[in-house]
């Protein structure tokens, strides 16, 4: 009933946890017979609400659908059941010199179904892209117990609509996801990550620029952090440490190389920090050396959001800006709750992601009065994205105005209605309430 | 050479510190189907763990004024200079690379140090306890022994109380024993004597320039070869997998008749 952050706690009394396909067609179908609403959960860890109930809609958990059905070493392409935890997939990938596309922090959590429901994105968009590219199929159970498969195994299938793509980002409310085809890349022969310190967000934005060139083919991640995410993370974090002591910057960043090549990726990671050095966008760094090193590294980007959750209050935001005014935000955010709280800038640079994220010891709907709509209004008018990944859930349900227009809004309310006429799945989510038939 | 460096330099002594390149420790590994070893193909290489260890605490005493050159020694196939090259951005001197193709066994890689010990004339030798791939935990005390030099191994702690003098605490199975030893002397380092530090940009780029004397054992005048064979190499037998069980009648039972209780 509760969400991962805490901050969402639903009424349900009942979830159900079926076994396969045709037990979560048999249980839909019943459910839309008496129109009773339905709440599909993965591994809950959402970050806006959508997985749980709101009132005491029926909890329809995908945990005992975990089974690995193929995978096709030569193609890439593995086909699991909704409930496989994302690194548990990783792990079975491995030994066939295979992974995941995707990575985030919530990998030893989440399912496959909810990712895929949530087109996630995380620490590999860059380099892997989206899963509306990875996913090659999918079969799904729509509302009134039917079951849809649009699964195939084949990297290009140009047969009429791809419906799959509905599917992917709908946060299950067009349909719920039982088993995915992913396309799995090799598994990088190489891997070198490097946590760099810059001076300002112009040098920040410099050494983008160069690893882009740089680095090119070989770059899987660029992610950044800011000086106070740092410093909370090094003060509330067990076993935190600073790999650069010896300097006080202002954006931290991690960078990574993937390729088959060491020798060759190395070189070409040297040649480039040299540059940076030389010309100054970079101050300081460090590159891992070994296994243990990369995931220190990776654990203080990754310990973020973790250590955030450990106050009181948090009021996230999941923002895609213009990279040349992303970090503006950020300043002004902190400008105006200066003494109420502590407001922290890191994401996916790569990506163009920001994750705004304000924290302090107590809830309080003043501070959040200064904050929203601020934030929802000033990214509206640069032109961003009020959800970059992270879905609308609960919590940005009546905000999707800022994103897309009143058409575009209206066309997603006759596809909901389309494929669920009786709004049984997760509803008081995603779409704006007015749309709302009883239930 | 200004009035105070020469001092330091008369003052500081010389430090040697091996440095082994092994499959990553946090690596997955399997054994190659015929026994005779483990698949190295495509496996992620890095510096054993005590030996960054080592490294870590030659570079304290050269900030500390104790040591006034730090070297670097790896020996196998030419990847082992990458090795070095870590060695030399954590700040290290300079590397020497013994050259060779061939299995290098304890008694082999001890002989090998003698060798460049005697033209090297450091006042500290300080080695990993054990490699993490052979796990012998023999070279540190072999060399000692050729050398004739004192040993502390086992470190987690080394102190100079005095001039020529060092006292090295060691990690023992009833707690901690301190020696004191003379100089010239043997160090092994366990796992608490320090924390590694990373390896840095500023210092990556100068290691490229640091120079890497390369050597082989022909001329060095050693013998390497090898004296133990490997027979058989096996992976530990799978755990089975655990039961859940409904009762604690049935844990009772289950301690009673499987485990030995």
């Amino acid at each position: 009933n509760r969400d991962w952050l805490g901050k969402y706690v639903g009424m349900s009394k009942l979830a159900l946890r079926p076994k396969s396909t045709e037990e979560v067609s048999q249980v839909l179908a019943h459910c839309n017979r008496r129109k009773l609403a339905v709440v599909p959960q993965g591994g809950n860890t959402g970050l806006v609400g959508g997985s749980v109930p709101v009132h005491d809609e029926i909890v329809l958990s995908t945990s005992r659908m975990s089974q690995v059905v193929s995978i096709d070493a030569l193609s890439g392409v593995m086909v699991c059941e909704a409930g496989c935890v994302l690194q548990t997939l990783d792990e079975q990938l491995s030994q066939e010199g295979l992974m995941m596309p995707l990575d985030l922090g919530a990998k030893g959590s989440c399912q496959i179904g909810g990712n895929v429901s949530t087109n996630a994105g995380g620490i590999r968009f860059l380099r892997y892209g989206s899963l509306h590219g990875s996913v090659v199929g999918l079969e799904v159970v729509l509302a009134d117990g039917s079951v849809l498969d649009v699964m195939r195994t084949l990297r290009k299938d140009n047969t009429g609509y791809d419906l799959k793509q509905l599917f992917i980002g709908a946060e299950g409310t067009l349909g719920v996801v039982t088993k995915a085809a992913i396309l799995c890349p090799p598994r990088p022969k190489a891997c070198h990550v490097s946590f760099l310190a810059c001076r300002s967000f112009g040098d920040v934005l410099d050494v983008f620029r160069r690893a882009k060139s740089d680095l090119g083919e070989i770059l899987s991640a660029f992610e950044f952090l800011d000086k106070e995410s740092l410093r909370i993370y090094l003060d509330k974090a067990s076993k935190a440490k600073n790999p650069l002591p010896d300097f006080d910057g202002d954006f931290y960043l991690v960078i990574e190389t993937s390729g088959s090549n060491s020798d060759h990726d190395y070189e070409k990671l040297e040649a480039f920090l040299g540059r940076c050095i030389d010309c100054g966008s970079v101050a300081t760094g460090a590159v891992a050396q070994d296994g243990a090193q990369s995931k220190d590294f990776w654990r203080i980007r990754e310990g973020v959001p973790e250590v955030l959750a450990s106050f009181g209050a948090i009021y996230k935001y999941d923002l895609s800006i213009p990279l040349e005014s992303m970090y503006t935000l950020v300043e002004e955010v902190r400008t105006k709750l200066k003494g109420e709280a502590h407001v922290v800038g890191y994401g996916h640079l790569g990506d163009g992601n920001l994750h705004l994220n304000v924290v302090s010891e107590q809830y309080s709907d003043r501070v959040l009065g200064m904050i929203e709509p601020y934030v929802y209004e000033w990214t509206s008018a640069n032109s961003g994205s009020i959800s970059a990944e992270h879905g609308l859930g609960q919590m940005k349900q009546e905000h999707i105005g800022y994103s897309k227009s009143p058409l575009a809004v209206s066309l997603m309310q006759g596809i909901k209605d389309a494929f669920d006429p009786n709004h049984i799945l997760n509803p008081y989510k995603v779409l704006p309430t007015c749309h709302a038939r009883g239930s | 050479l200004g009035q105070a460096e020469g001092r330091r330099r008369r003052a500081g002594m010389r430090v040697l510190v091996g440095v082994k390149r092994v499959i990553d420790y946090a690596a997955k590994i399997r054994v190659k189907p015929d026994g005779s070893g483990v698949d190295k193909a495509n496996v992620k290489m890095s510096m054993n763990p005590f030996c960054e260890i080592a490294v870590e605490e030659a570079m304290r005493l050269k900030e500390k004024g104790i040591a006034s050159e730090v070297v670097a020694v790896s020996m196998g196939a030419q990847a082992s200079q990458e090795t070095i090259r870590t060695a030399l951005a954590m700040g290290a001197d300079r590397g020497i690379h013994v050259q060779t193709d061939s299995e290098l066994q304890p008694l082999a890689v001890a002989k090998l140090f003698q060798a460049i010990a005697a033209k090297e004339e450091p006042k500290m030798v300080i080695l990993g306890k054990q490699a993490i791939d052979g796990d012998n935990n023999q070279t540190g005390q072999m060399l000692a022994a050729l050398m004739r030099w004192p040993q502390g191994t086992f470190a987690s702690r080394v102190d100079f109380p005095e001039e020529g003098r060092a006292n090295v605490t060691r990690e023992v199975d009833g707690g901690l024993e301190t020696v004191s030893l003379s100089l010239p002397a043997v160090v092994t380092t366990d796992l608490r004597l320090n924390e590694p530090r990373y390896a840095t940009l500023p210092n990556i780029m100068k290691a490229k320039k640091k120079p890497i004397e390369k050597v082989t054992p022909e001329d060095l005048g050693v013998d390497i070869a090898a004296q133990i064979e490997t027979v058989k190499v096996v992976e530990p037998p799978q755990r089975k997998a655990g039961v859940v069980l409904e009762s604690v009648d049935q844990l009772v039972d289950k301690l009673k008749t499987e485990a030995v209780i």
